[in-house]
């Protein structure tokens, strides 16, 4: 958690590790910010990263949870063409089975919000996939438990 | 930091007065006790130089001939004194330049601030004549840095960066100060800094940690110690010195570390990592016990780290829990300050000699005397080596100088051989090697310690990086003691293209000028040594000297340090020659 700043990701960027997902919010303290950032590498490189993150002036605490810690949450928006709806009959089962809400139509194209573990937002980017994904974003917030 | 409640009772015991951001960054620098700065001004910092012709009085600038040697010079101020050492400089070009002493200080723990002007507000953003997001390209180099747009943020965030600054593990600050800031108007008061919620300078001692530390030490049968600078920035010499007494346990030191400890004390054996002494770094892989003492495992220290000291439990005395299990896994990790961790841990230690393991670090001595040293400081062939030229400066300073290394072959022979009594004696650029460090370094040293002896070893290479601050030894008057070693040579790195590159000696001979010219150019009093016969006496002649003196030593073209761990080797693979 920290009052502002964003400097301290050049800390992962020196060891190229990716970071898989970035999230900023307010936590329940005021004027303090929570960050959760996902990324894919070694314990003892987390171990090392977190002790270095911590010492930054600005961050008042950092800890790490392994996968099998956290509990995970995504959204993610599909942004498909309109014509798809009424030509491909399987996109109206996909929306039905897989849960998921059409948040905005217009002419051009609607848009399909989800929200679930991430192998459901997986599984129903590759079933949309072979019809034509316009655009696709997701989230991660998660907590460790 | 302080609660609001502090802060109104202090608004209200001070009197505060109606002055112009400018003039509020001298009274910051003079409440925090500082006469002395490094700088060079520019279009967006010349409110404060203003202000600070207003003050010279009572603050000194010393104009530097490049921004990089204001932040060398500050921190060659820093080390030696223990201060805070504080350079200024303008946007854009000026503070870039700054950019290498900053990450130079930040690998070594230094404790600087910088304050560099900036665009007004306005411009912010817009790629502003000079502008250069200072903040973003320093981030990664400093402990802290911090953007001030308006004037009524400075006293705070002064106060803010002096205590960052030089609490906990000491580092760099820098403050960037738009130019409206400095402008504008602010109601003055000045309270020190004394805490900042999101950060803990250090941690505190833990008592259980501490025992398991005291019966691993009282229970060691091959105990090693190595220390680091933390033995000096937590200035813990004399506690040092009592566990290595008491315990009598064998002491190494990493090159930050020189001087922490007489080098002539029977139990220091002397300096590890790439091309530190025989003994302590083949012993690394046979101690019992590792007592490392604020020092962070640097790979030029371990070498290979799978090959580091596997055998030993590990004790590691650290302030920075970030530096804990980075590198090398500590069994028993000691946080806290080095004097306090030290202090605690005495009692607890049983008096103690460990005569045969000792008795290894003296066989390993006299094999490194018998085909290394020998021939480095009492050399038989024609040439001069830089070895010899050291111990002449040993023996004409009785060993008392502040010797201060630039980066290079001469570097390492410098700290291998130079005798140290007092401590604060070793300036040089350890975690980040910058050639052209030590010439304003110098410089900053001898002002920080004006009662002492301060001699530069420089390469010819390394001489030529910052060669014009001879303008500010000329200008001041600074009697430091200036020695280039000239092999003609990038000498280190035509070292590694001779053992690692089949002698391909790309870009590393070097056509140079005429150096005692150039010195006297400065009207700097200069000699050029060429023969043994000439070493000794022009030496005793530049001790002697109340002024600034240059020599320049013609050393033997092609000679190498040993030994040395390659790199990627272990410590025990360390080679004669
Ligand atoms: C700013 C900088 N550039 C390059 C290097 C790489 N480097 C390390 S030692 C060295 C050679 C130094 O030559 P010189 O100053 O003549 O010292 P010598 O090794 O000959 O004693 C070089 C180029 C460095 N350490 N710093
Ligand atoms: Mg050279």
């Amino acid at each position: 958690m920290l009052d502002c700043s964003i400097g301290y990701l050049g800390i992962f960027l020196k060891r190229h590790i990716n970071i898989e997902s970035l999230n900023v919010s307010k936590s329940e303290i005021d004027h303090v910010s929570k960050f959760t950032i996902v990324v894919n590498t070694t314990e003892k490189w987390v171990h090392n990263i977190v002790g270095q993150i911590e010492k930054q002036i600005e961050v008042i605490k950092a800890f790490y949870h392994t996968d099998d810690e956290t509990i995970y949450q995504e959204s993610a928006l599909f942004k498909i063409a309109s014509n798809l709806l009424f030509d491909e009959r399987q996109i109206q089962n996909i929306i039905k089975e897989s849960n998921s809400q059409i948040v905005t139509v217009s002419r051009e194209f609607f848009v399909l919000a989800k929200s679930g573990r991430r192998f459901e937002i997986d599984e129903m980017y590759e079933q949309l996939k072979p019809f034509g994904i316009m655009q696709f974003v997701r989230s991660r917030p998660n907590f460790g438990n | 930091m302080e609660t609001l409640k502090e802060k109104k009772t202090a608004q209200k015991t001070k009197k505060s007065i109606r002055i112009s951001g400018a003039e509020a960054i001298i009274h910051c620098l003079l409440a925090e006790g500082v006469d002395l700065i490094y700088g060079y001004p520019g279009g967006a910092i010349m409110p404060v130089y203003d202000e600070l012709y207003k003050f010279q009085d009572k603050l000194t600038h010393i104009l530097t001939r490049h921004e990089q040697g204001a932040t060398h010079a500050a921190q060659g101020y820093a080390r030696v004194s223990g201060r805070v050492g504080v350079a200024m400089a303008t946007s854009g070009p000026g503070a870039t330049n700054l950019v290498t002493g900053l990450a130079d200080a930040q690998i070594d723990s230094t404790p600087l601030v910088c304050i560099t002007g900036q665009v007004p507000r306005h411009l912010l953003g817009s790629d502003a004549f000079q502008e250069t997001d200072i903040i973003g390209i320093s981030t990664p180099v400093t402990k802290w840095n911090y953007q001030v747009t308006k004037a009524s943020e400075i006293p705070e965030i002064m106060a803010k960066a002096f205590y960052i600054a030089k609490s906990g593990r000491p580092g760099p600050v820098l403050v960037d100060i738009t130019k409206n800031a400095q402008f504008d108007e602010l109601d003055f008061t000045y309270t020190k800094c004394n805490g900042v919620r999101s950060y803990k300078p250090a941690p505190k001692p833990d008592a259980d940690a501490l025992k398991q530390a005291a019966d691993l030490i009282n229970n060691a049968k091959k105990p090693l110690i190595v220390w680091g600078q933390g033995v000096i920035l937590g200035k813990a010499e004399e506690e040092l010195k009592e566990l290595v007494e008491k315990a009598g346990i064998p002491a190494a030191w990493t090159i930050m570390g020189a001087s922490a400890l007489d080098s002539e004390h029977p139990l220091n054996v002397g300096m590890v990592g790439m091309h530190g002494n025989y003994g302590p770094n083949l012993l690394t892989n046979e101690c019992d016990v590792l007592i490392a003492i604020g020092m962070r495992f640097d790979d030029r220290v371990t070498g290979r780290l799978e090959d580091y000291a596997k055998q030993a439990k590990v004790i590691h005395f650290e302030i920075d829990p970030a530096e804990v299990n980075k590198n090398v896994h500590a069994d028993v990790p000691v946080l806290g300050n080095s004097k306090e961790t030290l202090s605690l841990i005495l009692p607890l230690i049983n008096p103690n000699s460990h005569k045969e393991w000792l008795q290894l670090f003296a066989e390993k001595y006299q094999i490194e005397y018998d085909t290394v040293i020998k021939n480095d400081i009492y050399p038989t062939k024609e040439g001069l080596t830089m070895g010899e030229v050291i111990e002449e400066i040993n023996l004409a300073s009785d060993q008392k100088a502040v010797i201060v290394t630039d980066v290079g072959q001469h570097r390492m022979i410098g700290c291998r051989y130079a005798k140290f009594k007092e401590s604060k004696s070793n300036i040089t650029s350890g975690g980040l090697g910058t050639m052209g460090f030590a010439l304003p370094a110098a410089i900053g040293a001898k002002m920080g310690a004006m009662d002492r002896e301060v001699v530069a070893i420089i390469g010819d290479g390394g001489y030529q990086m910052t060669i014009q601050e001879l303008g500010v030894i000329f200008q001041h008057n600074v009697p430091v003691k200036i020695v280039v070693l000239n092999n003609d040579h990038l000498g280190m790195v035509r070292q590694w293209q001779e053992l690692f590159f089949d002698r391909r000696y790309a870009s590393t001979v070097m056509t140079n000028p005429d150096f005692v010219k150039i010195a006297e150019g400065y009207h700097i009093e200069a000699k050029r040594v060429t023969e043994r016969k000439e070493l000794k006496s022009t030496i005793q002649e530049m001790m002697a000297s109340k002024n600034p003196y240059f020599l320049e030593v013609k050393v033997e073209k092609e000679d190498n340090v040993f030994p040395m761990i390659p790199s990627g080797a272990a410590v025990s693979e360390i080679r004669l020659k």
